[in-house]
């Protein structure tokens, strides 16, 4: 891939906001990256610093790219402040972990880890892959070693680059999934950022000099924001693969895999009080045969390297640039790169986003049993030891894990004889139930938020279970305790959860406040509307009561919530992420 | 303007006015009686001694001169007491600005000041070594009396402030008078040399001479008074008001209140202003910041200084005290300046945690026990010390129960509450009015209850915002900064950092250019970080050069500030070449002794000196007030 700039033959456009500019012309991160020796920074210098437990913040820019976050205890603050204490600075770190595939031997490695600088936590991410919280920078290059051991690493799991590759979990057809999955294993592998300073960093080994440059694709700069790819497989979106920049919806015949129709331009992120921000829906684009995946993440990526906006990360995103420059213009500049033209998109069918819960069945006498890990969060608590049953499990497993989409595990790849073997320890540990938890809970995701994140406005995993267990009388009452309905939550208006697209949606305004948004697609292929503002519990539980008693009473035979209070009218259907703020 | 805050001192504690006394010519036996029954002895002896330098004209006339006083449209005011008056015309002000080696100049200094405010003006008389130079600036009237130094140099005490008004960075004073008022002794060479420094120096910062500068020998007396009658008619006529009727010198003079000057002995009631836990969630120890008013109270320290406090017992032990000696809270207990009840004595006057051997040997007597008789008896002492290391008073009393006893059999074992030193952690350039201190909470196990530090826990428990401590500065000369531009290396664990937060803020009040380098210990980076924002804001700043912290418990091998100097044994060795002030605060039992066995490493290894020649380089550095210490 080169990085020259190429015109596109068809149409000139505007460059003023984009890397054709020198960087006095760009946002400040622009020179940021550029400065920082292909993302080395002060990061070692920061990292020995005994005065403080964070480290400078230019180098909390960079970290991101090793996949890093510094973070603090957003609870202690202020006392910590009053007692002339810094934050209780420690750091978020995100594993690459392509498809959400890993082993036990990994998993009882990030056990270990996460027992000894992780604040005995983790967390599956709404991205198929774990982070670890609470791990103080004193521990930092001991938890990346340990990763290392088990062939991990959390390069690009943040950051302006690609992050985590996603791919479907899958449970009916095996060879399928391995074959999708190594794919988005090479996506990930390929489109990470290439620069030696991880390896300086985290591992301490010597510079080695390299003639072609350490960055043959990214240069010094990097992508404007972060670009998200993922690779779905119908009839299950639980990938969101219209949530993502670069979407792949696998085409089957038979058994066998084809190749993909392409979507871009998928992403949630918005900012409350800016309507010129927006989350927005993937555009299905074409169709590529299944050989062509590699040079396609190439060419759409560098489309977006060249032409987004590096003046206002705010409107940094694909998802503007395809926006501003027409969706015809881009698709028009990848074929351009990619040297032919995308064939018409195949036709396909999703059904849900989220996930078949329990055993399941696969082919060649495989079956995997899908694990409901509410918000995600592995820890032992109190009365459910969840943590250490896992680890129990991993300990006697012979398949894979697979973290799935929705923040739940699959246990994988499980043999006929070790099936009963797995189950009498998930009888063992109070597992096998799925707890009785209505089909609202079943289908709900909250982000991290408080007390680590440094964006959240408002509380989500600590809240969301809670809120759910006043909803689920609601649900009692109108007879919907087994109608599935996705509900997400996020602690600010970024979308980590993906709210946008859920059927009922909140978004954290300030303490106690959310946003209140329905009529996403069931399968993620609708963005939902603001329907109630800045509004607190009651209000919610008010408003929520009204227009499920609504549904109860008016939906059709299999109608989704999302689609009835929009053929309700409730709310109007949100056609484009450009309307979603009229 | 006045005000406590320009002043970083009061009279040296301890300091006396240095009067004598003596029967008086001038002043009969009758009157004196009859004066003895108003004036403090303080006062009568000051009267007697100004009285016996006054011939007959000169004694006429002051009595004219304190009827005059006390006619004057209320004008007899407390000397020294409380803040002035802000809106106060400035030509009323006097400064009186004192020197002093052994109190002379103190006393004559608050003499003249009594004298001005007597007579309606304002007058403040406070020490040079704390005085902060910069408010010279607004003064209108200053009125300087400083003693020599044997060998011709400022007194100790004002050395910081000679360096400064003699120093690039003094201001110019053209809108002062002054005088000054030299002490010496003749027989050095350099005679009354510091008082000609002075008033030559104040006249090259533009300040106008008000009266010539008067040299005194040994017997000061008389030359003093000449000059302070010179000055009088010189000052602002508010100063002056005279006529209406003669009043008797003994009669005007009761009416003068001695100044309240707060000491050892007359504790100063300092209002809480803050009382918050540095330490974090998770720490394994207490360590609290209190934050004191000194409002009002005139008290004025030097960063190094410490702070007594007088603590009170915990209520809860006075009630268990009582109820296990069967007692009444309420039966009198006399003490010095009077009658109280036990319960009060208890909680303010006696040390009722840890018993002492008098206590032992008292209640041994009392209570007839044998063990007990046998821990007293004089060849024991061994054991008695291991025992009464493990038994406070209320085990002993408890174990020990002694029918029948009464207050006075048992008082008298008692010893007087002692107060408690603290370090002060601030610096009245940063916070003025007000002391800050670090506390560590001392808590421990005894005989399976629970047990505290008597002042920490009064510290801990009952010292809330808006409750009071009684006080007193405490000088520490020997924990001093150098000079400005010196380079100072400040090693302290725990508590023993707080002087530095006070030489921080000093230094940073005043410009100082010097290098500074900081050595902080404690147990854990995160919950035990003290004063960590404020640490992080001097390095910002390049106020604090360089920090290097050691925390005892975050790793399995456990490190110390000592592990911290040798392993900066090569940039540690060329800041004290480059002639650094070093410190040490602290604990006294293990951290001093280590730290000083580190500094002895790093000066063999880095200076290729043997032991004895390491042992010489410190000892030197001592010599030279180059290495100070503060270790308890």
């Amino acid at each position: 891939m080169s990085i020259e700039l190429v015109e596109p033959p068809h149409a000139p456009t505007d460059r003023s906001r984009d890397r054709s500019q020198p960087l006095s012309n760009l946002g400040p991160d622009e020179t940021l990256k550029a400065g920082s020796n292909h993302l080395r920074g002060t990061i070692a210098e920061s990292l020995l610093d005994e005065i403080s437990a964070g480290i400078t913040f230019p180098d909390q820019k960079l970290l991101k790219f090793h996949g890093m976050y510094q973070q603090d205890d957003r609870d202690l603050r202020d006392e910590r402040r009053r007692q002339k204490l810094e934050p209780a600075h420690q750091f978020m770190v995100r594993v690459r972990l392509p498809g959400g595939v890993c082993t036990p031997a990994q998993w009882i490695k990030l056990d270990k880890l996460a027992r000894a600088h992780g604040g005995e936590t983790l967390r599956l991410t709404t991205r198929q892959t774990f982070q670890f919280h609470w791990i103080l920078k004193r521990d930092l290059k001991a938890t990346i070693q340990g990763l290392h051991e088990a062939l991990l690493d959390t390069v690009a799991a943040c950051g302006d680059d690609t992050r985590g590759v996603m791919c479907a979990v899958n449970p009916a057809l095996s060879g399928l999934h391995a074959e999708v999955y190594n794919m988005a294993r090479d996506a990930s592998n390929h489109a990470a950022w290439k620069s030696g300073a991880y390896h300086e960093i985290w591992y301490g080994e010597k510079k080695v000099a390299s003639s072609e440059g350490e960055e043959p694709f990214y240069g010094d700069t990097y992508m404007p924001r972060k670009f998200k790819i993922g690779f779905a497989i119908p009839p299950s979106n639980d990938i969101d693969v219209y949530a993502q920049d670069l979407g792949f919806i696998a085409i089957v015949k038979g058994h066998k895999l084809e190749g993909f129709n392409v979507a871009i331009g998928g992403s949630m992120g918005r900012t409350d009080g800016k309507p010129e921000t927006y989350p927005r829906l993937a555009s299905v684009i074409g169709y590529i045969p299944a050989a062509r995946v590699t040079e396609t993440i190439d060419a759409v990526m560098s489309v977006q390297r060249d032409y987004g906006d590096r003046k206002d990360r705010a409107h940094a995103r694909f998802k503007y640039t395809i926006d501003d420059k027409g969706l015809d213009w881009i698709k028009a500049e990848i074929e351009n790169r990619l040297g032919f033209a995308l064939e018409a998109a195949r036709t396909y069918a999703f059904t849900s986003n989220g996930d078949v819960l329990g055993w399941s069945e696969s082919d060649g006498g495989r079956s995997q049993f899908t694990l409901f890990i509410e918000n995600g969060r592995i820890a032992n608590h109190p009365g459910l030891a969840l943590m250490d049953a896992l680890l129990t499990i991993a300990r006697i497993h012979e398949g894979t894990f697979r973290l799935t989409p929705n923040q739940n595990l699959a246990i994988a790849d499980v043999g006929r004889e070790q099936r009963p073997v797995i189950q009498a320890l998930l009888e063992e540990y109070g597992l096998d139930e799925q707890g009785g938890a209505s089909a609202v809970r079943r289908n709900s995701m909250a982000c991290v938020a408080l007390p680590t994140c440094g964006l959240a406005m408002a509380e989500s995993e600590r809240y969301l279970p809670g809120l759910i267990s006043k909803i689920e009388p609601l649900l009692a009452k109108h007879n919907l305790m087994d109608t599935p309905i996705t509900l997400r939550m996020t602690g600010c208006p970024n979308g980590c959860s993906r709210p946008y697209n859920s059927e009922i949606g909140l978004t954290g305004r300030a303490p106690g406040k959310y946003n209140l948004y329905i009529g996403g697609g069931f399968h993620g292929h609708r963005l939902n509307k603001l329907y109630r503002e800045n509004i607190g519990e009651a209000a919610i539980l008010s408003a929520l009561d009204d227009v499920l008693g609504q549904y109860a009473q008016g939906r059709r035979p299999g109608e989704h919530f999302g689609d009835f209070v929009i053929r309700a009218g409730i709310v109007p259907e949100v056609t484009e992420g450009r309307h979603f703020n009229d | 303007m006045l005000s406590t805050a320009r002043w970083r001192q009061d009279p040296a504690p301890g300091e006396e006015a240095g009067l004598g006394g003596g029967t008086s010519s001038v002043v009969n036996q009758d009157i004196k009686q009859a004066m003895s029954a108003k004036l403090t002895p303080a006062q009568l002896a000051q009267l007697e001694v100004f009285a016996k330098t006054l011939d007959r004209e000169q004694a006429l006339w002051v009595s004219g001169y304190f009827a005059g006083l006390a006619a004057g449209a209320g004008g007899l005011t407390a000397v020294g007491a409380g803040p002035q008056d802000e809106t106060a015309p400035a030509t009323a002000a006097i400064t009186i600005l004192y020197g002093s080696e052994t109190g002379n100049s103190t006393g004559l200094a608050r003499d003249f000041a009594s004298r001005v405010q007597a007579a309606g003006g304002q007058a403040r008389a406070g020490g040079m070594g704390r005085c902060k130079g910069r408010a010279l600036e607004e003064d209108r009237f200053l009125l300087v009396i400083t003693r020599t130094h044997g060998r011709g140099g400022p007194p100790q005490s004002a050395l910081n402030f000679f360096e400064f008004i003699e120093g690039r960075k003094a201001p110019k004073l053209p809108g002062l008078s002054f005088s000054v008022l030299a002490l010496g002794d003749s027989t050095y060479e350099k005679y009354c040399e510091a008082g000609k420094r002075l008033d030559r120096r104040l006249e090259e910062l533009g300040a106008t001479r008000l009266a010539p500068r008067i040299d005194c020998d040994v017997d000061y007396e008389a030359p003093a008074v000449q000059w302070m009658a010179a000055l009088e008619p010189l000052l602002p006529k508010e100063l002056r008001k005279d006529t209406g009727a003669p009043v008797s010198v003994a009669v005007r003079a009761a009416a003068l209140p001695a100044a309240p000057q707060f000491d050892k002995r007359h504790p100063f009631d300092a209002p809480v202003i803050e009382n918050l836990v540095l330490t974090g969630r998770g720490s394994s120890k207490e360590t609290r910041h209190v934050e004191l008013s000194l409002a009002e109270s005139g008290l004025v320290y030097t960063p190094g200084d410490a702070l007594g406090l007088f603590p009170r017992n915990d209520p809860e032990l006075v009630e268990a005290i009582l109820s296990h000696t069967g007692l009444s809270g309420d039966a009198p207990v006399s003490r010095k300046g009077g009658e109280t009840s036990l319960a009060a004595a208890l909680a303010s006057d006696f040390e009722i945690v840890a018993a002492t051997p008098r206590f032992l040997e008292s209640w041994a007597a009392l209570s007839d026990a044998a063990d007990l008789r046998r821990l007293a008896a004089p060849e024991n002492a061994a054991e008695r010390n291991a025992y009464l290391h493990q038994h406070h008073v209320i085990d002993i009393v408890r174990d020990f129960p002694v029918p029948g006893l009464t207050v006075e059999d048992f008082v008298p074992g008692l010893r007087p509450l002692q107060p408690r030193l603290y370090s002060i952690a601030s610096s009245l350039a940063a916070a003025p009015d007000e002391v800050h201190l670090t506390v560590a909470t001392v808590r421990y196990e005894l005989r399976g209850e629970p047990r505290g530090g008597v002042a920490s826990g009064h510290v801990s428990s009952r010292a809330a915002p808006d409750t009071t401590l009684p006080v007193y500065v405490q000088d520490n000369p020997h924990f001093r900064l150098p000079s400005d531009d010196a380079p100072i290396v400040m090693i302290g664990a725990g508590t023993g950092v707080a002087p530095y937060r006070a030489f921080l803020q000093e230094r940073e009040a005043r410009g100082a250019t010097g290098k500074s380098w900081l050595f902080f210990g404690e147990r854990n980076f995160r919950s035990d970080f003290l004063y960590q924002i404020e640490w992080q804001d001097h390095l910002k700043s390049g106020l604090l050069t360089r920090m290097d912290v050691a925390f005892s418990r975050d790793r399995a091998e456990k490190t110390y500030v000592q592990h911290k100097l040798k392993e900066r044994a090569a940039d540690l060795y060329a800041w004290l070449e480059e002639g650094a002030h070093l410190y040490v605060c602290g604990d006294a039992a293990h951290m001093a002794p280590d730290v000083h066995a580190a500094l002895l490493s790093v000066l063999q290894d880095q200076g290729h000196l043997g032991p004895e020649a390491a042992e010489e380089y410190l000892r030197t550095l001592q010599r030279d007030h180059r290495y100070q210490r503060d270790v308890y």
